[in-house]
């Protein structure tokens, strides 16, 4: 059934799309001027700051950039280390957790159940000053270790493959996997990981991404240059020696995301589908 | 014959140990040292060794008397609200367009993703990034307004408090009113379908729908969106640190800047800053355990209608028994 004239729904309708389509160029408009100023020189930027096109000079940039010893190849390999340790450990030893958590029956499976939910949400912030006088009187600052093994440990990643787990584990498969003389360390491995699989892709991007643009932890910990991160290496960008190298510092900080970009856009559809169900925390 | 079963309650004990490990090493233990640090006098770089204080609050009195983490509390919560308020007013908007079934929008998988883009950008590149677009006197804003004729000469915005502070809250907004908005999207979609097919049958608008049947229904995951919103923003670093390391004049000073400027720069206050960092945990625990009421409640509530189905069923059933029995 249509109710009355259409014309007010248009209206409405292309109001929709005209403030969908704003908040879509502000979505991008930064990081499209970020990646344009990057090639482009300081007196050109001076000149005019936004431009929509790209220039020829970014390769001069990069000198100027790598010149003054800023090295995002280092940051990212150091970056990678970190994230993909961080994001092994959490997805496996979470998915270990959560199995406990859901096929065996044992006394204490309630309560250890109620104490992850107390203690998600909270963060690893509040007692930084304790983990880093603990970190080093066992003298491991500087080290990638502190910045990986916490990750064994992540209360809100339980809770989500627990709630996956009983959605798709049916206890026949794992006493098939009994009748077949299996142990059940060699169950988890062979029969419940590729179980969890799709729990385990998203899961693993958001902890990797978090992990990757954490800043906090890696810059209390961190002392030697060698070992900075992504995000530390962006903090350089601040300092003065680029005072006056528009270009170059836009160069830097588009050298940081672009991985992030390449990442985003190949698994946005994942991403998205994540956001969803782990927002609903159901 | 009855054969005892095989127990293996044991792996569920066994297959916990890393992750209770890790926990009692990686946060019980620094929870717990850094409470201690909080009662003594321990500061300066490179120390190990400490006291505890005669009076063993002095530490908490000192910061609730201390003018700067006075203005922290004050900018964090300024900064959240100012950011907070558009970013839900937005994605509920946005939420109630993106589920309207009679009109449906073309192209909402696309706007999603690019909503969502920011989100998933390091915050410290976007900290720099919105520094240097905020450049004085050139930068591609001040650029922006002088092509539009909206100023005459360069505007430092960063040195005045208000536009700093504004500053720093719409990025916040704009890197997550995305996220807020697939959260609700996905809390609607999660919604019985029955309700808005009754809605429509008794001829409700499609603002009195999102209204009277949808915003209700929302209500659980509002609050938690708000309550985890606020956990987050208690937390604000990145961004208020380097985009203008609390400044100008700490108007962006937030807790967490403040507890970093205290233990990792000037003279290493250890001390002041495990005081800070407690008080920042009690608030948080406070929040939590509401999310954690809220969240409870509902499973609590989804549990109790199913008891009472079954129980519903199971009279039926016996008084079918009963009658067959007859």
């Amino acid at each position: 059934m249509k109710t009355g004239s259409n014309l007010p729904y248009k209206i409405l309708n292309v109001v929709k799309y005209v403030v969908c389509i704003f908040l879509v160029v502000l979505s991008i408009i930064p990081f499209w001027i970020m990646i344009m100023n990057a090639t482009r020189s300081t007196f050109e930027i001076q000149q005019h700051a936004i431009s929509l096109f790209p220039s020829k000079f970014f390769f001069s940039n990069l000198e100027v950039l790598s010149g003054k010893g800023f090295n995002p190849f280092r940051g990212f390999i150091n970056s990678a280390i970190i994230s993909t340790g961080a994001t092994a450990c959490a997805v496996y030893f979470s998915s270990l957790t959560a199995y406990a958590l859901v096929a065996y029956d044992w006394r204490l499976r309630q309560p250890f159940f109620t104490f992850i939910l107390a203690v998600m949400m909270i963060p690893a912030q509040v007692t930084s000053i304790g983990f880093y006088q603990f970190m080093y009187s066992i003298h491991m600052t500087n080290s990638f270790l502190p910045l990986i093994l916490p990750a064994i440990a992540s209360p809100a990643m339980v809770f989500f493959m627990r709630q996956y787990l009983l959605a798709s584990l049916s206890i026949d498969i794992v006493n098939s996997g009994r009748i077949d003389g299996a142990g059940e360390f060699n169950i988890f491995n062979k029969i419940i990981i590729p179980i969890m699989k799709p729990a385990i892709a998203t899961q693993a991007i958001f902890a990797f991404v978090g992990s990757w643009n954490n800043l906090f932890m890696p810059m209390i910990l961190l002392i030697d240059k060698d070992k900075y991160t992504m995000p530390i290496m962006v903090s350089l960008l601040k300092g003065d020696i680029y005072k006056t190298e528009f270009g170059s510092v836009y160069l830097g900080l588009t050298l940081t995301v672009l991985p992030l970009f390449v990442v985003y856009f190949l698994l946005s559809k994942y991403i998205i589908a994540g956001v969803a169900l782990g927002g609903v925390k159901e | 014959m009855r054969r005892k079963s095989v127990s293996y309650a044991k792996y569920g004990y066994i297959f916990c140990i890393p992750f209770v490990l890790a926990f009692l090493i990686f946060s019980l233990y620094p929870t717990i040292y850094t409470a201690v640090i909080g009662f003594t006098d321990f500061k300066g770089l490179g120390r190990t060794e400490f006291n505890f204080l005669e009076n063993p609050f002095q530490n908490f009195v000192t910061i609730l008397k201390n003018p700067s983490f006075q203005q922290s509390l004050i900018n964090t919560g300024i900064i959240w609200i100012i950011n907070f308020i558009p970013q839900i007013l937005l994605a509920l908007l946005l939420t109630a367009w993106f589920t309207n079934n009679r009109r449906k929008l073309k192209g909402q998988g696309a706007f999603k993703v690019l909503f969502y883009m920011p989100n998933i950008i390091t915050a410290a590149t976007i900290a720099i990034l919105f520094q240097s677009l905020f450049g004085y006197p050139m930068g591609p804003v001040n650029d922006l307004f002088a092509r539009l004729g909206l100023s005459d000469g360069s505007i430092n915005f960063l040195i005045q408090r208000w536009t700093a502070r504004g500053v720093v809250a719409f990025i916040q907004f704009w890197m997550w009113y995305g996220y807020t908005m697939i959260v609700l999207i996905s809390g609607v979609l999660g919604m019985n379908p029955e309700l808005f097919e009754a809605s429509e049958i008794d001829g409700a608008t499609g603002a009195q729908t999102f209204f009277f049947v949808t915003l209700p229904n929302l209500r659980t995951i509002l609050v938690y969106t708000l309550i985890t919103s606020l956990i987050g923003g208690l937390q604000m670093f990145d961004i208020p640190r380097l985009f203008l390391n609390g400044g100008p004049d700490s108007a962006t000073l937030t807790t967490s800047v403040f507890i970093y400027n205290q233990a990792f720069s000037g003279s290493y206050l250890y001390n002041r800053a495990s005081a800070a960092s407690l008080m920042m945990f009690a608030i948080i625990s406070v929040l939590s355990a509401i999310v954690f009421y809220v969240m409870r409640d509902r499973d609590a509530a989804r549990i109790y209608k199913m008891n009472r189905k079954l129980e519903k069923e199971y009279k039926k059933a016996e008084k079918a028994t009963r009658g067959a029995v007859r």
